[in-house]
């Protein structure tokens, strides 16, 4: 494939008017180039592509264990990368994503701690603020019409104010207070962020969920109406209006969903480390927008799928700890992730023109 | 008027009934161990009553990122000082050294008594410190700059290089018999990150790789030390550069399989608890609290007495303090006020 060919406009220029009365564009396309116009094909071949390296490059990855530790962090980026991308699919970016982790995670413990209450106390009130977060993000960009950019860079800076003010204020201290000996902590571990054994590899249990939380929304972007809303509002909020979808109950449900994913996310964190720090979780928001691009959501909305962002988040995890396997000077440790993920979009780009070409 | 007082009880009642319900089911679910319950007790951190000289202002302005669990302890030590000295004391921080001129500017334009700063970017500080000697604000240096505080005309200096500190780290690695150590690196690029784990490497006789990792995502830091481990398991020793990445690194050893040991700088109160029970080997501290506490202070007793640390040549050296098992019980107790 030349690179003149790659580089042609996504949408093919109708072809010069030939002998043949039949121009190709009516005809059916053969099951193969079907599949290959799925939004997670393109990913799924550079997944594969970037694991055949790393596997050359770097031996120590090709471990059983090793797998584990990149599903591991793979599964930390892909519950989040989840919401992030139904509700790019929806037409809206959230910027808050990654704040708003911290947020719920430092809900949970500083009000189990300062009260002395079972935390599960804090977990179910981190639960009702981060849905709180995502519902005031939905209905604030509903209510003014701003571009969700705006809206939710907003709530990103209030979070990150928040976060570090009100810690401050409560414990003193810009960390939050050990609560691993409180009543509670060993249960919500169990289900946040305990591992089990499969095949002498001790396996995360996010990993789990991950996949849980894929098949579930896979199930509802392909089969449910509410799927349906979805693509329908990201691809013309005023069309789909017209039709009798709910435009406000979809945008703010999707970014309530977002801040269901931050609370999951922000449990497991909170349960595997002890303690939270304020500061965390800036700049993630990116990464979770990053996985979903890669996994063939369109930033502008009404495409693509629950299955890409999966592939995508694990794409980003292998990159990451990949370059730590192969071992390789750690100061280029950005570039590299950098050149990866572009290589990786080039080749789902690739495919998907290849594919919807006629 | 007599309308909402009408309606005011009924839309009160159902709440108020919500409310007590809910305060009796949480009442239900208080924990019976651990808590800030646990752990009361103990006052603020040290205070010795209150000077009677007239008020004075002070700018302290360094390059925290925010909610560095280090520079909270060192803005601590400056808010005791100033509590005792009868300081108004006027806090600014910015990463970018830039900006880091711009705050050092704007204390200068609200005409303050003293400036205490910290060089973590020399040359960038170098013209506003000369403004701020054209005004005759007497300016302390504190933490990082330990080569340019002199040259930069400051009255004196409260703290260690990092570089100071990573060079005790590596002697320290020398001393427990490491072989072969990973710099844990959480914020790439990081001035002060980086010169720890130079120092580190030049007084380290074993082997010294380093090791970036995303900071701001706890997950992504155990992952990555944990592929570290896999990919050299020759590595004996992991050295993380704040305290709150210690115990993640000590989790990282137990899934990758590795024997390595964990120790760190900085400390903190979850550190001391780790030490105690042995998890982690030891701590570097160069003693935040103590260089906000004698910049303030030292500016206070220039004030008001003309003296200075150091006669102007030779800086105060706060660290480094090294915390293991030996000294850590002393430590604890300070490290959960979070002053230490």
């Amino acid at each position: 494939m030349s690179m003149t060919r790659q580089a042609e406009p996504a949408v093919t220029p109708p072809p010069a008017p030939g002998p043949k009365a039949n121009d190709g564009r009516t005809t059916r396309r053969t099951p193969v180039r079907r599949l290959l116009a799925r939004p997670e094909v393109g990913v799924f071949l550079g997944v594969v592509v970037v694991l055949v390296f790393f596997l050359i490059a770097a031996p120590p990855m090709r471990d059983s264990s090793s797998m584990a530790n990149i599903l591991y962090q793979s599964s930390t980026i892909g519950i989040m990368a989840l919401p992030v991308a139904l509700l790019m699919i929806g037409g809206e970016v959230d910027l808050s994503a990654g704040v708003a982790v911290v947020t719920s995670a430092l809900t949970a413990s500083m009000l189990a701690y300062q009260l002395s209450m079972n935390v599960w106390v804090g977990v179910i009130a981190a639960l009702a603020v981060s849905l709180a977060v995502g519902m005031f993000n939905g209905w604030f960009l509903m209510k003014t019409g701003l571009p969700s950019f705006l809206v939710t860079l907003g709530t990103f800076l209030i979070l990150q104010g928040i976060n570090l003010a009100v810690t401050k204020t409560i414990t003193g201290n810009v960390a939050t207070d050990d609560i691993s000996d409180m009543d509670g902590f060993a249960q919500a571990k169990a289900l946040f962020a305990s591992s089990f054994e499969l095949g002498g590899v001790q396996v995360k249990i996010t990993i789990v969920w991950w996949i849980v939380f894929a098949a579930l929304a896979a199930w509802v972007l392909l089969r449910t109406k509410y799927g349906n809303w979805i693509f329908a509002v990201g691809g013309n909020k005023e069309s789909a209006r017209a039709v009798g979808v709910p435009v406000n109950f979809t945008k703010i449900s999707l970014y309530m969903l977002v801040g269901f994913g931050a609370w999951f996310v922000g449990m497991h964190q909170l349960f595997s480390f002890n303690t939270v720090q304020s500061g965390e979780g800036v700049g993630q928001e990116l990464i979770y927008i990053a996985a979903a691009v890669i996994g063939g959501c369109l930033m502008t909305g009404g495409y693509g799928s629950a299955i890409g962002p999966v592939f995508g988040a694990f794409m980003f995890g292998m990159v990451q700890q990949g370059i730590v396997y192969a071992g390789w000077n750690p100061d280029w440790f950005k570039a590299f992730l950098g050149v990866m993920l572009l290589g990786a979009v080039l080749i789902n780009l690739w495919v998907q023109r290849t594919a919807t070409r006629r | 008027m007599d309308r909402s007082s009408h309606h005011r009880p009924r839309r009160i009642v159902p709440l108020v009934a919500v409310a007590a319900a809910a305060a009796l089911a949480l009442a239900g679910c208080s924990s019976g161990s651990g808590g800030k319950k646990a752990e009361e007790g103990g006052g603020d951190g040290a205070s010795a009553g209150k000077a009677n000289t007239p008020q004075m202002t002070v700018a302290l302005v360094t390059h925290q990122a925010p909610g560095d669990t280090f520079w909270d302890i060192v803005r601590k030590g400056a808010e005791a000082a100033a509590a005792k000295d009868n300081v108004k004391l006027v806090y600014s921080a910015d990463p970018n050294a830039g900006n880091q001129a711009n705050l050092v500017q704007n204390a200068i334009d609200q005409k303050v008594d003293g400036i205490a700063v910290t060089l973590a970017k020399p040359d960038a500080l170098k013209s506003v410190l000369g403004k701020a000697e054209k005004a005759g604000i007497p300016v302390v240096g504190l933490n990082s700059g330990l080569s340019d505080w002199k040259d930069l005309g400051l009255l004196e200096f409260f703290g260690q290089d990092e570089s100071v500190a990573g060079e005790a780290f590596g002697k320290k690695l020398n001393e427990v018999g490491a072989k072969n150590t990973v710099c844990v690196i959480h914020e790439q690029g990081n001035v002060g990150l980086t010169q720890r784990c130079d120092g580190l490497k030049k007084t380290f006789e074993g082997t010294t790789q380093i090791l970036n990792v995303n900071g701001v995502d706890m997950p992504s830091v155990k992952s990555t030390i944990t592929a570290k481990l896999k990919q050299d398991s020759a590595i004996d020793y992991v050295a993380t550069l704040g305290a709150p990445f210690a115990p993640t690194a000590v989790q990282s050893v137990g899934d990758a399989g590795s024997k390595a040991k964990v120790a760190t700088f900085d400390l903190n109160k979850d550190l001391t608890k780790a030490i105690q029970a042995g998890d982690i080997e030891f701590a570097v501290d160069q003693q935040p609290y103590l260089q906000g506490y004698l910049a303030v202070d030292g500016l206070w007793l220039y004030k008001n007495n003309g003296n200075y640390s150091g006669g102007g040549e030779q800086p105060v050296l706060t660290g480094p303090a090294f915390v293991d098992k030996s000294n850590v019980d002393a430590v604890s107790e300070y490290a959960a006020k979070g002053t230490r």
